[in-house]
């Protein structure tokens, strides 16, 4: 048989459809923030608000995009991502303290506590993986019992730290107030997260999708047997999406406490629960999705706050529901998983 | 002939499951050895085994002499055996392109591909040239079984396992990979082939092993087994002329 009689291509009959992207999810988005326009009322404090939500979902996204990747490529369900988050807001504490001691604050200090909150987070997420998650890989009870010790015992060496206490973070006197657009007041501080939510965004999108190793952390989240079998070592791989995860939970430590403007050593427990309500939204192990379920998150806790600040306490949760009854793998369910 | 692949005593048990009872195995260079045996024989389990997917708990792997079992499967791989499993372990969500890229240790992007390796392949299997950058996902079953067999030659191999290429494909569908498999076979690619299709073992095998209960009962030509409808009888429970 000559070579060219093999691999014919496919008839018309069984054309390959074009590519689709699913654009329901961000239909969706978009859905709630134009229902929210009437409910709202006013434009001025509907902009507000969606930029505040939008804000708060990118800082979400920052902290949450590691932990979905981390389960995406080993299964790993850790519950003790929270005390990267606490860490990184910590160390914020003490860098920007400094840095207003020695007379270089503003923005110096916050990139300066984000850098070293993320190194410190980093280091320790390197350890908490080699010493607490290694030994439980697939065994999901184990993980979750272990990893969420892991938290406990990190908020207790905080505590030893940094004391128990609630410690203020506030903003740098550059970052205060807010622009005015009309009657719509949107917060300095705010619109930095925001950028540098999308900064990291785009790092993520660049790296997922245009470099070899952001090829084979979207392969391994299908099917790391195959990456193994292609001659790929997974579990290298998987402690650099660990440390990394872990930084990126550092940085928004740090962003999540200035937005709070206070920390306490139960701000990672806080935030865990809503990190799991973004990834499970999202899809587990879908970078996207994690992004489009950190801004529905994001928006509904800014519109139910102001529309209904009693079911701001639930929304999140009935959003999560909703979702999930009409799909339940996610926004953007991982294929092959 | 020197063989590339030698399992002597291997046994290997799944959870509290003993599936390979002492397999001896030699997979000699440039042929293509069959693997046959009925449904649960234990051939998937021992391509599996060589790939260190499932540790051999007691016997030894030697690949070109040296000792491979116990060892991780990226070092296996990166040791020059390829495996295309039987579920074909296409990245659905990657297309076709990244899909090659990844299989290629050499190039960290397309355009680090060998070009006239390339050209090769898409000349055994025109498809993937016209849905390159498509979703693997979105690929037929026969094509998706092309890809999933170009990504093991994209770069020189020096043994390629694969596992029932033709499972669940049409016919006109198998005859183009048993063209391309050919192909390979003409460029002495040593191939170890597990297939239930007896046309397809007969159409491409040299040397053939078939296992019965996680061992290799019978070890020679291809060709003796494609003429002895007794022996086929015997160890497969076929009949030749069934498979004219």
């Amino acid at each position: 048989m000559t070579t060219s009689a093999v691999g014919t291509p496919a008839a018309p009959g069984e054309a390959i459809p074009k590519a689709s992207f699913d654009w329901k999810p961000i239909a969706l988005l978009v859905a709630v923030m134009a229902l929210a326009v009437p409910a709202v009322g006013s434009t001025s404090s509907w902009i507000t608000l969606t930029v505040a939500g939008l804000s708060m979902g990118l800082i979400v996204f920052v902290i949450a995009s590691g932990l979905t990747l981390v389960f995406g490529l080993m299964d790993v369900l850790n519950f003790g991502h929270g005390v990267f988050i606490a860490l990184g807001a910590f160390v914020a504490t003490s860098v920007m303290g400094y840095g207003a001691g020695a007379g270089w604050g503003g923005f110096a200090s916050i990139f300066a506590a984000m850098g070293v909150a993320m190194a410190v987070a980093g280091a320790v997420g390197w350890a908490f993986e080699r010493i607490i998650v290694r030994p439980v890989y697939g065994l999901h009870l184990k993980q979750i019992l272990i990893t969420m010790g892991g938290m406990i015992v990190g908020e207790e060496i905080i505590k030893v730290i940094w004391g128990p206490l609630q410690i203020a973070l506030p903003l740098p006197d550059e970052l205060r107030g807010a622009w005015y657009f009309g009657d719509a007041g949107i917060e300095k501080y705010r619109i930095m997260a925001a950028g540098i939510g999308l900064v990291v965004l785009a790092l993520l999108v660049y790296t997922l999708n245009r470099t070899k190793i952001g090829l084979l952390i979207r392969a391994g989240v299908q099917d790391r047997s195959m990456v193994e079998a292609l001659g790929y070592r997974i579990r290298r791989l998987f402690v650099g999406v660990f440390v990394a995860g872990s930084a990126l939970a550092g940085l928004g430590g740090v962003l999540w406490g200035l937005y709070q403007q206070s920390v306490t050593p139960q701000i990672g427990a806080q935030v865990n629960v809503l990190i799991f309500i973004v990834i499970i939204i999202g899809g587990l192990g879908s970078t996207f999705g994690c992004l489009v379920g950190a801004l529905l998150v994001g928006l509904m806790a800014n519109y139910t706050g102001f529309l209904a600040p009693k079911v701001a306490l639930f929304s999140n949760i009935a959003l999560m529901v909703a979702i999930l009854l009409w799909r339940p793998q996610g926004l953007y369910p991982v294929t092959n998983r | 002939m020197t063989a590339v692949l030698e399992l002597s005593g291997v046994h290997t048990h799944i959870g509290a499951y003993h599936i390979l009872h002492g397999v001896d195995l030699e997979v000699p260079e440039g042929q293509v050895t069959m693997l046959l045996g009925r449904n649960g024989a234990g051939k998937t389990t021992t391509l599996r085994t060589i790939m260190g997917l499932y540790p051999a708990s007691r016997g030894e792997i030697r690949f070109r002499g040296q000792p491979i079992h116990g060892r991780e499967t990226p070092d296996i791989a990166q040791r020059g055996i390829a495996y295309v499993p039987e579920t074909m372990g296409i990245f659905t969500d990657l297309t076709v392109q990244e899909n090659m890229v990844l299989a290629a240790h050499a190039a960290r992007h397309a355009g680090e591909l060998d070009k006239a390796r390339l050209d090769w392949i898409f000349a055994l299997f025109p498809a993937l040239k016209k849905f390159w950058l498509y979703p693997a996902g979105k690929l037929s079953g026969g094509q998706k079984q092309m890809l999933a067999v170009a990504r093991a030659i994209v770069e020189p191999r020096a043994l390629i396992l694969i596992d029932e290429p033709s499972k669940g494909l049409a016919p006109s569908i198998v005859n183009n990979l048993i063209g391309a498999l050919r192909e390979l076979k003409s460029q002495r690619t040593t191939i170890l082939l597990v297939e239930q299709n007896f046309q397809v073992a007969r159409a491409l095998g040299d040397t053939v092993a078939v296992m019965d209960d996680g061992r290799v009962v019978h070890h020679g030509a291809m060709a003796e087994l494609a003429a002895d409808e007794g022996l086929q009888q015997r160890l497969l429970g076929l009949s030749l002329g069934a498979h004219a």
